[in-house]
């Protein structure tokens, strides 16, 4: 591995972590633009994280370390998906330790981890955010799984960056399964991060709180952890349904210098359009009843499972 | 017969697209997006035979292609549309099982259809013939619509939906079926619909609602 390959994936790490509270924010102005709210700052999630830091953490009495841990854990699977998903360059050299299985691993590592620690505590909302979000979490992944398994099956490999390559790199043709499973991707990325149409971020109301009821108990730097790696959860995403998608745009083949300076740009053309589509999306729909959540998300599945299926039938 | 790879693209795009609308259809409640839906699958039906038409030649093909149109997009939904305005049956339509459910249903059945189809598409010599098991996964689809309804205006979107699949079927094995064949069916298509209009009215006479459970009782003081 040459020093450029790893000087990408040092790149794209550091990139989302500082970008992801950035690409929440543009989101946020996004979302209060259509919905004709004035816009809170774009820097607005940096200015909460830097504040959390510099309080003191309050733990509750009966915390485990398990309760202390986790957002450290959360945070720190977050970062690792991060440094295996391609958003700039798809030479990296994470590849072989890690491929798309392993990817959906973290993200499920990071969500046991929150709800235990949620019920840690033991208080009733914890409890119960952490109940609603196995709900979301179980029948999110096999969609999310079969998504990444049509996309391997168009590339023949499980290994993300090397799907975003070949996706990217070969004849542009028409594929109604990567076009269903585009659409199983976004429901599952709705449902896993907390928009709208299964969660509302933006308020504390306890009937329908998920993932805000998770963190009621956490104060401080603590908080400030499991916010960023909230936000580096929908930033990820992004970068996976990009490599899956759009691939085109991020360096592929042999590391390239000018091509990885042309891909940063790219990269936040890109997530600039997924911020006003994700805004949008949220806007059109309306926040459904905990009980209705199995439906979207089985809609999800549905969409995923066809794609796979017309894919196997038509090979297309 | 010269296929790009482009149409056939464009072909397995419509197929697929008409699998989607048939699970939409299958997890529909409404009776009125119902009849929409179904409007869908004609268009789309009536795409595909465009373009099957234009890249075979086959001139009998644009000739089935206006027949969809005329009666899948146009005729049957405007009928249906305007029965549920004279029988004022906007309501839902109340499926026996649950959603999630009969899209697991619905993926089972389309697995099965898909190792049904299998054999025929091997014979079949059609450059559509991928698209069998697409059509025989729409027909068994469109059962379980008719299956798990209990209305008998549902009952009969479904039925039409199986006619769509039948016909995509027999398009994708053979580039259509003869076109007094077609005629015919769908002379009795539309001959059926207006029937089991007629009988909607006598239904609803007898028993003030189109719920079909009521004729499973034998004896009238029920």
């Amino acid at each position: 591995m040459s020093g450029l390959a790893w000087f990408t994936q040092l790149l794209e790490v550091l990139a989302a972590i500082s970008l992801a509270p950035l690409f929440l924010g543009w989101v946020n102005q996004c979302r209060a633009w259509l919905q004709n709210r004035r816009a809170p700052s774009l820097l607005l999630p940096y200015r909460g994280i830097r504040k959390l830091f510099h309080k003191d953490a309050v733990l509750a009495e009966g915390a485990s370390p398990l309760f202390r841990a986790a957002p450290y854990v959360v945070f720190g699977a977050m970062v690792a998906a991060a440094a295996i998903i391609p958003s700039m360059g798809t030479g990296l050299p994470f590849t072989t330790a890690a491929d798309a299985i392993a990817l959906v691993g973290l993200f499920a590592t990071a969500r046991v981890f929150m709800s235990l620690a949620a019920m840690d505590i033991g208080t009733a909302f914890g409890t119960l955010g952490a109940r609603r979000e196995m709900m979301v979490g179980f029948l999110a992944e096999p969609a999310l799984l079969i998504v990444i398994f049509v996309a391997s099956l168009l590339s023949a490999t499980t290994a993300l960056p090397l799907i975003a390559e070949r996706l990217a790199t070969q004849a542009p043709a028409l594929y109604p399964s990567l076009a269903f499973t585009a659409v199983a991707f976004t429901m599952v990325l709705l449902a896993e991060n907390a928009r709208i149409p299964v969660d509302n971020p933006a308020t504390h109301l306890e009937l329908t709180m998920i993932h805000e009821a998770m963190l009621l108990e956490y104060s401080a730097r603590h908080l400030a952890l499991m916010e960023w790696a909230a936000a580096l959860k929908l930033f990820n995403y992004a970068c996976i349904g990009f490599a899956l998608f759009v691939p085109w745009g991020a360096s592929t083949g042999e590391p390239d210098p000018a091509a990885l300076l042309l891909s940063m740009p790219v990269l936040v053309g890109k997530l600039a359009v997924a911020g006003v589509w994700l805004a949008l999306l949220e806007t059109v729909s309306a926040k459904l009843r905990v009980f209705r959540a199995p439906e979207f998300l089985a809609t999800a599945f549905m969409f995923a499972v066809l794609g796979l299926l017309v894919h196997l039938l038509l090979g297309a | 017969m010269n296929f790009t790879s482009l149409d056939l693209q464009l072909l397995n795009t419509c197929a697929a697209l008409l699998l989607l609308v048939s699970f939409a259809m299958l997890s529909q409640r409404r009776i009125v997006s119902l009849v929409n839906l179904l409007a869908l699958q004609g268009t789309l039906l009536c795409a595909a035979t465009l373009l099957l038409a234009w890249r075979t030649g086959q001139h009998h093909l644009y000739l089935s292609a206006a027949l969809t149109l005329a009666l899948k997009v146009v005729g049957l939904p405007w009928l249906l549309h305007r029965l549920i305005r004279r029988l004022e049956v906007y309501w839902d339509t109340e499926p026996l099982i649950n959603m999630p459910g009969a899209m697991l249903v619905g993926l089972v059945t389309v697995v099965f259809a898909f190792g049904l189809a299998q054999p025929i598409a091997e014979l079949a010599s059609t450059a559509t013939r991928n698209a069998i098991g697409i059509a025989v996964a729409v027909i068994l689809l469109a059962f379980i619509t008719m299956i798990t309804r209990r209305k008998a205006m549902s009952q009969v979107v479904g039925f039409l939906s199986m006619e769509n699949g039948l016909f995509f079927g027999a398009m994708s094995a053979t580039y259509g079926m003869p076109m007094v064949v077609e005629l015919g069916v769908a002379l009795d298509v539309l001959v059926a619909v207006l029937v089991l209009g007629i009988f909607f009215f006598q239904i609803r006479e007898q028993f003030d609602s189109l719920d079909l459970h009521h004729l499973e009782s034998l004896r009238e003081d029920q």
